[in-house]
């Protein structure tokens, strides 16, 4: 008795914000169908709770600000760093949001539905890491250039600089996603999640500063754009594996 | 073609294979590291632009070659655990990172050491200084996730993904460090660590070389136990095993663990 | 042999402090991590054992209490003992 109780107590909840794949819909949706579908239902979720997009925009532009005062007004020297500051703080408020990507559905056991449910888990995790994406990348992609005027960047840099976060956040936010797979589960994650992912940034900050440099310098910076766009590619199709296998072992 | 490797599946074959290997193996590092360390101490010759600091190389550079090994060596026991789910192979795995982590610190270490008379500074951003010093950073990475994890067998696959995650941006960040490296500053730096060798300095190397590896085959054997009991510590082998033990330490409690085995064969 | 004597060997043409500390550095890491590696086994032996002996001792006092009880020897089975044995020890924990 008591357990039927407690179970219709979790089916009442989880009811409330289940995924949109009800056993009808089973059938007719398509992987482009549950894609769409989970992307919208964090899409909304992030909506609701404004906060979380907002936060680590904010903590981006702080940490921007922050240099400056640190080192020096001189124009000069501001504009050699600039690329590297960017990059940097986009890394860190990246690291930031990445907790907010599993860590309610692990709370409220939609994380496990997520998995048991009958369409592949690369689907879904691919959405939902696109879905941190447009929240917490695009913005800061958005926001970029506003810095990068505070910071006195190169006018030749602009492109560079748009082009490097257009293609790296992605990766960031793939590759943060392995990490927080694996941390999840843990109660105190959230410092191991920086050792977990920070040495796997490493690539991208290199190649995209240089991008940058060399933006700056007049040279054509290709080369850098390709392999940081052989990065995006690599991570796009291994990492959701990755992920999905993390998420396996931290649900149990 | 494998069957012969079968028995090796279980623990307790492995646990006892390894612990005839352990000696040794202990036996022959001693063996190989007295030879290279004197050789390479007393007998090498001094190189003609670095003197005798030239003999940090002897304990530099397996020190380390063999940190990126172990960290290849545990992605394939990472990758063989997942893929065939093998615990062993898990266990494993966690034996060699505290073993690697110790070789990269001293990599890392060794070459400050060497980089302060050489370059006239401690550190240098060297490209493979650096890749090192992110390697150890992947290694306490894996470290930190398998004691994160109170059961050790999430905590093994949990580790073993991060692994398999670290080996193949490993090469990337490699590379890319290298890259990096070549376009801030001059790559003569990076070429003063690997000038052509003649026969005398190679021969103790290859010594230093062997003595290192055998050492860590011995630590990885130990430590391999050691997890192999702490993930089966309910099967009755290493209950006897556990209480043998305790009765050597003790040889007091004698007559209590008499009454305990006889419970247990009872049982 | 490349050196004359043993203070010139000491002095390692000059370089006697960055080889001995990398030298000195390297040996005493690896030697903690043998006593630290030789010492876990150690305490995983040791735990293992003293778990055994808690548990054989609540065999013990759920049998005497069984039998106290007057419930007859042949119903005491393992897996009450089991049972019993988990129940402690996770209120233990």
């Amino acid at each position: 008795m008591n357990k039927a109780s407690e179970n219709s107590i979790e089916k009442h909840d989880s009811e409330k914000n289940t995924l949109p794949i009800t056993i009808e819909s089973r059938n007719k949706l398509s992987y482009r169908g549950a894609f769409n579908l989970m992307v919208k239902r964090d899409l909304t979720i992030a909506l609701r709770h404004k906060d979380d997009i907002l936060n680590p925009l904010l903590f981006f532009i702080i940490v921007v600000t922050l240099f400056p005062l640190g080192i020096g007004p001189e124009a000069s020297t501001l504009s050699r760093i600039a690329p590297g500051i960017i990059w940097v703080a986009a890394l860190l408020s990246t690291l930031l949001s990445l907790d907010r990507l599993f860590k309610a559905d692990h709370g409220d056991g939609s994380l496990e539905q997520m998995l048991l449910s009958p369409h592949p888990v690369f689907i879904l995790v691919l959405a939902k890491i696109v879905a941190h994406w447009l929240i917490t990348g695009l913005p800061l992609i958005i926001v970029a250039p506003l810095l990068a005027v505070l910071l006195h960047l190169n006018e030749q840099s602009y492109g560079a600089l748009m082009l490097t976060l257009l293609l790296g956040t992605p990766v960031l936010s793939l590759l943060g996603a392995i990490g927080v797979a694996l941390t999840v589960g843990i109660k105190k994650g959230g410092v191991l999640l920086s050792l977990l992912v920070l040495p796997l940034y490493i690539p991208v900050l290199i190649f995209a500063t240089s991008a940058i440099d060399t933006a700056a310098l007049g040279l054509p910076y290709g080369g850098q754009l390709a392999i940081i766009a052989a990065l995006f590619f690599g991570s796009l199709t291994l990492a959701p594996f990755a992920v999905g296998a993390a998420l396996k072992v931290s649900t149990n | 073609m494998f069957k012969w490797l079968h028995p090796y599946a279980n623990p307790e074959v492995s646990y006892n294979f390894c612990g005839k290997l352990q000696p040794w193996l202990f036996r022959l590092s001693a063996l190989f590291l007295t030879i290279g360390l004197v050789w390479a101490l007393l007998y090498a010759p001094a190189d003609y632009q670095q003197g005798d600091s030239f003999r940090i190389f002897y304990i530099h550079v397996p020190a380390a070659i063999l940190a990126m090994g172990i960290y290849f060596a545990m992605a394939i026991a990472a990758l063989s655990s997942l893929v065939w789910q093998l615990k062993l192979a898990d266990a494993s795995a966690a034996a060699m990172a505290p073993i690697g982590a110790v070789f990269t610190a001293i990599a890392l270490i060794t070459g400050a050491a060497w980089g302060k008379p050489m370059w006239g500074t401690w550190w240098i951003w060297d490209a493979r200084l650096t890749s090192e010093l992110i390697l150890l950073f992947l290694y306490l990475g894996v470290i930190a996730l398998h004691n994160a994890f109170e059961d050790k067998n999430l905590a093994g696959k949990a580790a073993g993904i991060l692994s398999l995650v670290g080996v193949i941006n490993l090469p990337i960040i490699h590379y890319s460090v290298e890259w990096w490296n070549t376009l801030h500053q001059g790559a003569t730096v990076s070429k003063l660590g690997a000038p052509s060798m003649s026969a005398v300095m190679y021969w103790p190397f290859l010594m230093c070389l062997l003595g290192f590896s055998f050492l860590i085959a011995a630590l990885v054997c130990l430590r391999f136990r050691t997890e192999v009991l702490a993930r089966n510590s309910m099967r009755p082998w290493v209950r006897t095993l556990a209480a043998n033990a305790l009765e050597l330490e003790q040889p007091m409690s004698c007559n209590s663990h008499g009454k305990h085995s006889q419970n247990q064969g009872a049982k | 042999m490349q050196f004359n004597s043993f203070a010139e060997f000491l002095n390692m043409g000059g370089y006697a402090f960055y080889v001995w500390l990398s030298y000195g550095v390297s040996a005493a890491l690896i030697v903690y991590l043998l006593f630290a590696s030789v010492r876990r086994n150690k305490t995983v032996l040791e735990q293992i054992a003293i778990r055994q002996k808690r548990e054989q001792r609540l065999r013990q006092a759920a049998e005497l209490n069984m039998q106290e009880q007057g419930i007859n020897e042949p119903q005491i089975n393992d897996e009450m003992i089991e049972a019993a044995v988990k129940q402690s020890t996770q209120i233990s924990k």
